[in-house]
């Protein structure tokens, strides 16, 4: 047992921390510190210069343009870029449609699809939840008819992030409707700009609009953007949805937080005196720092038995990220709401333009509050997780 | 970067997982509990066959030069077994006072003892007021020629009851609460003055209450600077930490799987109440509650080898905090999954719960640490 990272390690994340450093725009960084939302361009800016540097897609198979890091560069990579902050990858298009093309998909697919989802040349988006199918997927029914050489597509995806932004969707379609509903079910990827395609937003509770309602009415899709096999769907998404297991925890982002919550508590007063220095403040901070460390160490254990063991057999401890990831994002939130106390309430009419700069500090502090509650929703819910521990984990 | 034992150690956990398997049962247990003083002195004779209780000491001293993670292995199975024997008050804090503090004398008369079995320690350190500040002694050790008289009262000394020697925390200088000016003693537990009030504790481990009335000793009964020894008590009671962190994750451990096999036999409305996703979900919170304080008795265990003492100390502090609130959790909800036999002291899931409970309040308890935690400035 060894806590300590070797000097390779130690010299790689002095190395990541430099180039971002030297490379990401500060006005992008700003606005992660400041939990405001990036415009399209200032995400794709930043996510070419990823690539141009090779760490696009940092853990695909070297030969579609992977670095072959081990499990703990990966990880070291992951934090450094979380708590620099700088956005991630998008992960719609690398971490999830990525992996199922280079995995499932035939070999014209691979050299269509890899560079430009790596170069960000297509923004891609994820068609998996329908009004009527949030936890229980596999009941979708956007459906997808085969006629001649084609697929007509019908049907509607809902919370689909960022969808306004995509040139691409990859779709879960039922293609068998006579079959037991997880074994109905296709891959098949298109292009948004398809005629019969509609994108509205939802207005969401922090006054954005990430995500979307996408209608599909009568889309005309080539056959052969199909990804795999027919009705073999179920499989490659329950493989997209396991692919991404310790990034999840963020405890990067968590990190990051903390230390603004702690700088701004050092600034705002409270009973005549910086909030810092108030106890029962104070107090919850180190519960949180703490349970935060906890997560950590449970991160690393993942990371070093992937290391060692490869990722085959998951190490049961994994199922935790997720849970107490969410929650302590959650409770960073919470504590930023309680150092801005009553400067929480005005709402920020400018935006994210930067044009109020009298509000920068507090500006998106409730928004980011409310729009951190999804995390505990999305990406299967913490009930959805809590039962997969109980069946998978202990037995139940 | 790695979280397996070694070759060695994998080995040392099945020998210590082995022999307690063998005779460490719930029902054998209760057997032990009855032997004078509460605990068997075959199965600690046991243990020092096998070399468990030489594990830390060097192999100048007779001992195997284990580090932390030795203990860790250690401590955990003796955790998940309820074992009563007194592990941590003779090799964890006992020997860890010699270790760090003894003269060459001092462990030739003391470690050997402790290694074949012979003799038990006791660490007489609680005071009625002082709580959880180790610097708040009023106990004291005045010079006398060349040695030192001792008088005082310490209280809920674990083994005090059987211990051959007693390490007694006394202030030879200053005022109740001042950082200086105390000492670290070792008193034989027969030594004229010496009064002990012994009873069970709530876990089923044996304390006393011991009274020090111009108790007269030595010259070679101080470890370490009598003066200054706030430092060298802090260490040993840091690795104690560590030691009861590891306690209560196999404690947590045999918890969990205990309420895990209850809950898919025992049957309601026709059904195994496993099947219940309200139990379910309270199980799977169970399990979240028990990795994290694993992921945090390993962090203060390879924490225990920092140089910075800050560093060390506040790592430690975060554990127990953990710890304890994962302790907490997991205990009051094997109870509640056990439903009314978890109330009964037929069932065994109520010792766990208790020793469980008493951890948390041994050497700082839950808010304790994590206002030290916060005073230290965090772990960020």
């Amino acid at each position: 047992m060894d806590l300590a990272f070797t000097k390779e390690e130690q010299a790689f994340r002095e190395e990541v921390r430099q180039f971002f450093r030297d490379n990401v725009p500060p006005d992008t960084r700003r606005k992660m510190v400041e939990g405001r939302h990036l415009s399209k361009d200032e995400m794709v800016t930043w996510w070419r210069i990823l690539n141009k540097k090779g760490w696009g897609v940092s853990h695909w198979p070297t030969q579609y343009g992977g670095t072959g890091w081990t499990s703990v560069q990966h990880y070291i990579f992951n934090e450094e870029l979380q708590s620099y902050p700088a956005p991630q990858p998008l992960a719609f298009g690398v971490s999830m449609v990525g992996p199922v093309i280079y995995t499932f998909g035939n070999e014209e697919q691979k050299k269509k699809y890899l560079p430009r989802i790596a170069n960000v040349d297509d923004w891609w988006c994820q068609g998996f939840s329908e009004p009527g199918s949030g936890s229980d997927l596999a009941s979708l029914k956007t459906k997808a008819e085969r006629k001649g050489d084609k697929w007509i597509i019908n049907g509607q995806k809902t919370w689909t992030t960022l969808a306004q932004h995509a040139d691409m969707i990859f779709c879960l379609c039922r293609t068998d409707n006579n079959a037991k509903k997880q074994m109905g079910i296709s891959f098949i990827v298109f292009s948004m700009k398809s005629k019969g395609v509609t994108v509205r937003p939802i207005q969401t509770i922090d006054g954005g609009a990430e995500v979307n309602e996408v209608f599909f009415d009568d889309v005309e899709v080539p056959y052969e953007n199909l990804i795999g096999e027919e009705n073999k769907g179920w499989d490659y998404a329950k493989f997209l949805l396991g692919n991404e297991r310790t990034g999840i925890a963020r405890v990067g982002v968590s990190k990051e937080r903390l230390r603004r919550i702690k700088d701004l508590a050092s600034k705002v007063e409270s009973a005549g005196k910086p909030m810092i220095q108030d106890a029962a403040f104070r107090e919850k901070l180190a519960a949180c720092e703490i349970e935060l460390k906890a997560l950590e160490l449970t991160q690393l254990r993942v990371v070093a038995d992937e290391g060692k063991h490869g990722k085959g057999k998951p190490n049961p401890a994994s199922s935790v990220l997720k849970i107490k990831g969410s929650e302590i994002q959650q409770t960073t939130t919470e504590l930023l709401m309680e150092v801005i106390g009553p400067f929480a309430a005005p709402f920020d009419v400018h935006g994210d333009d930067g044009s109020n700069e009298a509000m920068d500090w507090t500006a998106q502090i409730a928004p980011s509050y409310f729009n951190n509650r999804k995390v505990s929703i999305y990406g299967g819910s913490n009930e959805i997780q809590r039962n997969i521990i109980a069946k998978a984990v202990l037995g139940l | 970067m790695d979280f397996d034992l070694n070759e060695e150690q994998r080995l040392l956990k099945e020998s210590i997982d082995g022999l307690l398997t063998d005779s460490y049962d719930f029902e054998q247990r209760k057997k032990y509990m009855k032997e004078k003083g509460g605990w068997s002195k075959t199965v600690w004779l046991k243990l020092a066959e096998q070399g468990l209780l030489g594990l830390p000491f060097s192999e100048a001293d007779g001992g195997f030069g284990g580090g932390g993670v030795e203990t860790m292995i250690v401590m955990e199975a003796l955790g998940k077994a309820l074992v009563l024997e007194p592990y941590l008050a003779t090799v964890v804090i006992g020997g860890g006072f010699l270790r760090h503090a003894g003269t060459d004398a001092q462990k030739a008369a003391h470690v050997p003892g402790i290694i074949d079995g012979s003799k038990t320690l006791a660490f007489a350190q609680l005071e009625k007021n002082s709580r959880y500040d180790l610097f708040d002694v009023s106990t004291t050790a005045k010079k006398k020629g060349d040695g030192w008289v001792i008088d005082g009262e310490k209280f809920v000394v674990l083994n005090g009851e059987n211990a051959d020697t007693l390490v007694v925390t006394a202030r030879t200088k200053g005022d109740r609460r001042d950082k200086t000016g105390i000492g670290v003693f070792l008193v034989p537990a027969n030594a004229k003055g010496v009064a002990k009030k012994s009873y069970p504790t709530q876990d089923g481990l044996h304390a006393a209450d011991i009274t020090f009335t111009g108790v007269e000793i030595g010259p070679d009964a101080v470890l370490g600077n009598p003066e200054d020894s706030l430092v060298l008590i802090e260490r040993v009671v840091d690795e104690a930490r560590i030691a009861l962190c590891a306690e209560a994750v196999g404690l947590m451990d045999e918890s969990l799987k205990t309420t895990v096999e209850y809950i898919k036999t025992r049957k309601q409305f026709g059904v195994a109440i496993g099947s219940f996703q309200s139990l379910q979900h309270r199980a799977s919170d169970m399990f979240v509650a028990a990795e994290q304080a694993r992921s945090m008795s390993m962090f203060a265990t390879m924490a225990g080898d920092f140089e910075n003492a800050q560093e060390r100390t506040n790592a430690i502090a975060a554990a127990k905090v953990q710890i304890g609130k994962s302790l907490k959790f997991v205990g009051q909800q094997a109870i509640q999954l056990h439903g009314g036999i978890g109330m009964t002291m037929e069932a065994k899931i109520g010792h766990y719960f208790k020793r469980l409970t008493m951890i948390e309040n041994s050497f700082g308890d839950t808010d304790y640490h994590q206002r030290r935690v916060a005073d230290a400035g965090g772990l960020i």
